[in-house]
C-alpha cells in the first residue's frame, strides 16, 4: 500500500465526477420546479384543482415566479392551495389564479394574470378571483351532452 | 512419555491431552508434551502427523476437540479472539512460505506490527525495520514487493517481521522446505543466532534432519497421535521401534544413529556459519 | 436424497449462510466504530472498485442508453410522441438501469475481484499472519474493502445514467434528428427528484451494501485451497446478481408504495 500522490489525485477526480454526475442528476435533471427566492405566501380557494400538486411551479406571462406549496381541504370543501412566492411581486388584488395544462397531456400548473386596482396583495392574503382546472372528460361530456341537446333542439347550440 | 519430568514446571508451552480430529483425520490423540522456555525443540514427524496444527494450536489458530494448550500458563484454547491476540503480541510465528501481505512492499510488511502497536515515529519504525531486514541478510530489499523475491529471501523477510515486536516466543512452520542446502544452512544459523541472543524459546517443525538435529536443544517426535521428546542424543538412540523407523526413512546413507549423533554435534557457539 | 430432502437441505443451508452473513456484517461493522481510520486502504479500494470500473461502466452506459434511446424512440414515434423520448429514457434510467446494470456490472469486474483476493489471502496464510500478529483482519482488509465499494457505488451509478443520457442523446438527436432542446427539456420536466433520484441513489446505496456484504464474506470464508478461492469468486457472483435483482424489486415497490 505505497502513497502515492499519482494514485489519490486520481480516486480524487474520480470522486468529483461521481458526484458532479449526482449534483446533476439531482439538481439539473430532477430540479425542483423552482429554486428562486420566496417569502410572498398567498391562497386560492378552487372548486377543482385536478391533477395540481405541490411543488408543482407558478408562472406569470410563463415566467417562474414561485411554486405550490400545500393543498388542503377548505372548510367549505373547495381546495385550499397556499403558494410561495417571490417576495419582489408587487400583485393587485384583483389578480386572478388559473390552473393550466403544459401541453395536453402534461402536468398541470397556475398562471397568475395581475389586475388593474391599486391595492398590492400581502403575504398571507388570499386571491379572490380563481378558475378550477378543465378537466378533459366533463369537457368532452360537455361537448356530447351539446351536441345531442342541439338535435332535440333542431339544431340550436345552448 | 516425556523423559525429563524436572523440567515440566518450566514448560513455556504445555500441551495436556489433547485430541483433534480434522475432518475424518484424527490428528491428535492425547498429545501430552512441553517446550522449555529459552530452548530451541525441534518437532519432527512425517506428512500429516500434525506439525503445523501443532503451531496452529499453540497460536490458537486451531482449537482442540478436548485437552488444554497452556502458553505462560495461560489456556489458549479457552481464550476469546480478543484475548488471544494479548497472548499473541508475546509470540511470533514464521509461516510456511512467509505468508507475507502480497500487496504491501518488504519494508511495509515488517513495520506493520509497530505501525498498528506501538506509536513509535516513521523515523524510529524506520530505523528499525532496517536493521532487522540488516540482520537476516536482505539491507535492500525495503522497496520491492514480496512477488519480486525467492523463497528463501522471502523466509527471512518474515522472519524479521516475526521477530519485530521482540516477542518472548517464536513459532517456524517448516522454514527449511524448499530450499538449497546454502539457504537451509543460512536461515539455520539465523534462527540460532537470534533465539540466542534474545533468549526466545523456539519451535520449529521441519523434515531436514540434519538442521533439525543441529540446532535443536530439544525434539519432539509427533507419533501415533502422541508425542515423544528428549534431548536429541538420547532419541537417537533410542530403541523406539516408530522412531528408529522414522530417522532410517530420513536418512539416506546406511543407518547408525550413534554416527549420526556424533556427526551432527552442535559446533562450538559463537562465529556465524 | 429424493428432491424433497434436497430442497429442505438447500433451504436450512440458506438460512445458515444468511445468518452467518448477518454475524459477520456485524462484525464488519464494529470494526468500523473502532479505530483506526484505514483511511489510506480505503482510497486504494476506491480506485480499485470505482477508478477501475470506470471504463466498462462508461462504454455500457453509453451504449444502454442509446439502445434504450433508439428502441424509446421506434415505439413512441408510433403514437406521434417521440417528443417525449428524454422523458422515457431518464425515467427508466434512473430509476431502474441505472443501479440494477451498474450493481450487475461492478458485481462482475470488482466483486469478483474483491472476493478473490480476500480469498487468495486466506489461501496464502496471510490472513492467519494478520491474526497472529493481533491485528484483526476483519478490520484491516475486509472493513476498508466493504466501505469503498458501497461508497463507490452510487458514484458509479450516477455516471453511468449521465453517459447513458449522453448515448440516448447522441443516437437520437444526432441519428434520428430529434431536437436536442426537446430531448432535454422533456428529460429534466419529466424526472423528479423526490420520486427518481432518490430512489436512483437509495438503490445504489443498497446494492452497493449487498455486493460489499456477499463479496467480503465469501471471501473470507473461503476454503484455504484454488478451488475455494475459485468458488468464492463465482459464488460471488451469482449471489450478489441474485441478491441486487431481488432486492430491486423490494425496493421498486416499496417506492411506489
Amino acid at each position: 500500500m505505497q502513497p502515492s500522490p499519482t494514485r489519490d489525485l486520481i480516486v480524487g477526480l474520480f470522486v468529483l465526477c461521481g458526484f458532479a454526475a449526482l449534483a446533476y442528476l439531482s439538481i439539473q435533471v430532477g430540479g425542483t420546479a423552482y429554486s428562486g427566492p420566496s417569502g410572498l405566501e398567498l391562497r386560492a380557494t378552487f372548486e377543482q384543482v385536478g391533477g395540481l400538486r405541490p411543488r408543482a411551479p407558478v408562472a406569470i406571462a410563463g415566467v417562474k415566479v414561485g411554486q405550490v406549496s400545500r393543498i388542503e381541504l377548505a372548510d367549505d370543501l373547495r381546495a385550499a392551495v397556499s403558494l410561495d412566492l417571490d417576495p419582489k411581486l408587487q400583485l393587485p388584488v384583483d389578480t386572478s389564479a388559473r390552473i393550466v395544462t403544459s401541453g395536453l397531456l402534461g402536468d398541470q400548473f397556475i398562471t397568475l394574470e395581475p389586475g388593474a386596482e391599486d391595492d398590492i396583495l400581502a403575504s398571507g392574503d388570499e386571491i379572490d378571483f380563481t378558475e378550477s382546472a378543465i378537466s378533459l372528460e366533463s369537457l368532452i361530456g360537455k361537448f356530447v351532452n351539446d351536441a345531442g341537446l342541439e338535435e332535440e333542439d333542431g339544431g340550436k347550440p345552448r | 512419555m516425556d523423559g525429563d519430568g524436572a523440567l515440566a514446571r518450566d514448560f513455556h508451552i504445555a500441551f495436556d491431552g489433547v485430541q483433534l480430529t480434522l475432518g475424518r483425520r484424527s490428528v491428535f490423540r492425547g498429545l501430552s508434551c512441553g517446550f522449555v522456555r529459552r530452548q530451541i525443540s525441534v518437532v519432527l514427524g512425517g506428512s500429516g502427523a500434525g506439525k503445523s496444527t501443532l503451531l496452529r494450536l499453540i497460536g490458537g489458530l486451531q482449537r482442540p476437540d478436548a485437552g488444554s494448550v497452556r502458553v505462560g500458563g495461560r489456556e489458549v484454547n479457552r481464550l476469546s479472539e480478543r484475548d488471544l491476540f494479548g497472548v499473541r503480541e508475546k509470540i511470533g510465528m514464521l509461516f510456511q512460505g512467509g505468508a507475507l501481505l502480497d500487496s504491501m512492499t518488504i519494508f511495509d510488511n515488517v513495520a506493520l506490527p509497530l505501525r498498528e502497536h506501538t506509536q513509535r515515529s516513521e523515523a524510529e519504525i524506520a530505523a528499525e525495520v532496517n536493521r532487522r531486514l540488516a540482520s537476516v541478510g536482505l539491507p535492500d530489499v525495503g522497496d520491492l514487493y514480496p512477488r519480486h523475491l525467492s523463497g528463501g529471501m522471502n523466509r527471512r523477510a518474515a522472519l524479521a517481521r516475526s521477530v519485530v515486536m521482540d516477542p518472548e516466543i517464536v513459532l517456524c512452520d517448516e522454514p527449511f522446505s524448499g530450499l538449497d542446502p546454502v539457504n537451509v544452512r543460512r536461515i539455520e544459523a539465523l534462527l540460532v543466532d537470534l533465539s540466542r541472543r534474545a533468549g526466545l524459546t523456539l519451535v520449529v517443525t521441519s523434515h531436514h534432519l540434519a538442521s533439525s538435529l543441529r540446532m535443536a536443544d530439544r525434539l519432539v517426535f509427533l507419533v501415533d497421535g502422541g508425542a515423544v521428546s528428549g534431548a536429541p542424543q538420547d532419541l537417537l538412540r533410542s530403541e523406539d521401534r516408530r522412531i528408529v523407523d522414522f530417522l532410517a526413512a530420513e536418512t539416506d546413507a546406511a543407518f547408525d544413529p550413534a554416527r549420526l549423533a556424533d556427526e551432527n554435534a552442535r559446533p562450538a557457539l559463537g562465529g556465524r556459519s | 436424497m429424493n428432491p424433497v430432502e434436497r430442497l429442505g437441505l438447500n433451504t436450512t443451508s440458506l438460512v445458515l449462510h444468511l445468518g452467518r452473513l448477518g454475524v459477520f456484517v456485524a462484525g464488519v461493522l464494529r470494526a468500523s466504530a473502532s479505530p483506526p481510520v484505514r483511511l489510506r486502504r480505503f482510497v486504494a479500494e476506491v480506485f480499485d472498485v470505482g477508478v477501475l470500473s470506470l471504463p466498462i461502466i462508461c462504454l455500457s452506459g453509453a451504449t444502454v442508453g442509446a439502445v434504450l434511446g433508439f428502441q424509446s424512440y421506434v415505439a413512441l414515434s408510433r403514437f406521434g410522441a417521440e417528443g417525449s423520448v428524454g422523458a422515457v429514457v431518464g425515467i427508466s434510467l434512473i430509476r431502474e438501469f441505472g443501479p440494477v446494470l451498474t450493481a450487475l456490472l461492478v458485481t462482475g469486474r470488482a466483486g469478483s475481484a474483491m472476493a478473490a483476493e480476500i480469498a487468495s489471502m486466506v489461501q496464502t496464510g496471510q490472513i492467519d499472519g494478520l491474526r497472529m500478529m493481533s491485528i484483526d483482519p476483519v478490520h484491516f482488509v475486509v472493513m476498508p474493502k466493504a466501505w469503498g465499494m458501497l461508497f463507490t457505488m452510487p458514484l458509479l451509478s450516477a455516471l453511468f445514467i449521465v453517459f447513458a443520457i449522453a448515448g440516448g442523446y447522441a443516437i437520437v438527436v444526432a441519428l434520428l434528428g430529434l431536437d436536442a432542446g426537446t430531448y432535454l427539456t422533456s428529460l429534466e420536466d419529466a424526472v423528479e427528484f423526490d420520486e427518481d433520484v432518490m430512489q436512483s441513489l437509495t438503490k445504489a446505496l443498497v446494492f452497493g451494501s449487498l455486493v460489499a456484504a456477499i463479496a467480503t464474506y465469501r471471501g473470507y470464508t473461503s476454503e484455504p485451497t484454488s478451488a475455494g478461492v475459485s468458488a468464492a469468486t463465482t459464488g460471488t457472483v451469482v449471489a450478489a446478481s441474485v441478491a441486487v435483482l431481488l432486492m430491486d424489486y423490494v425496493l421498486t415497490t416499496l417506492w411506489g408504495v
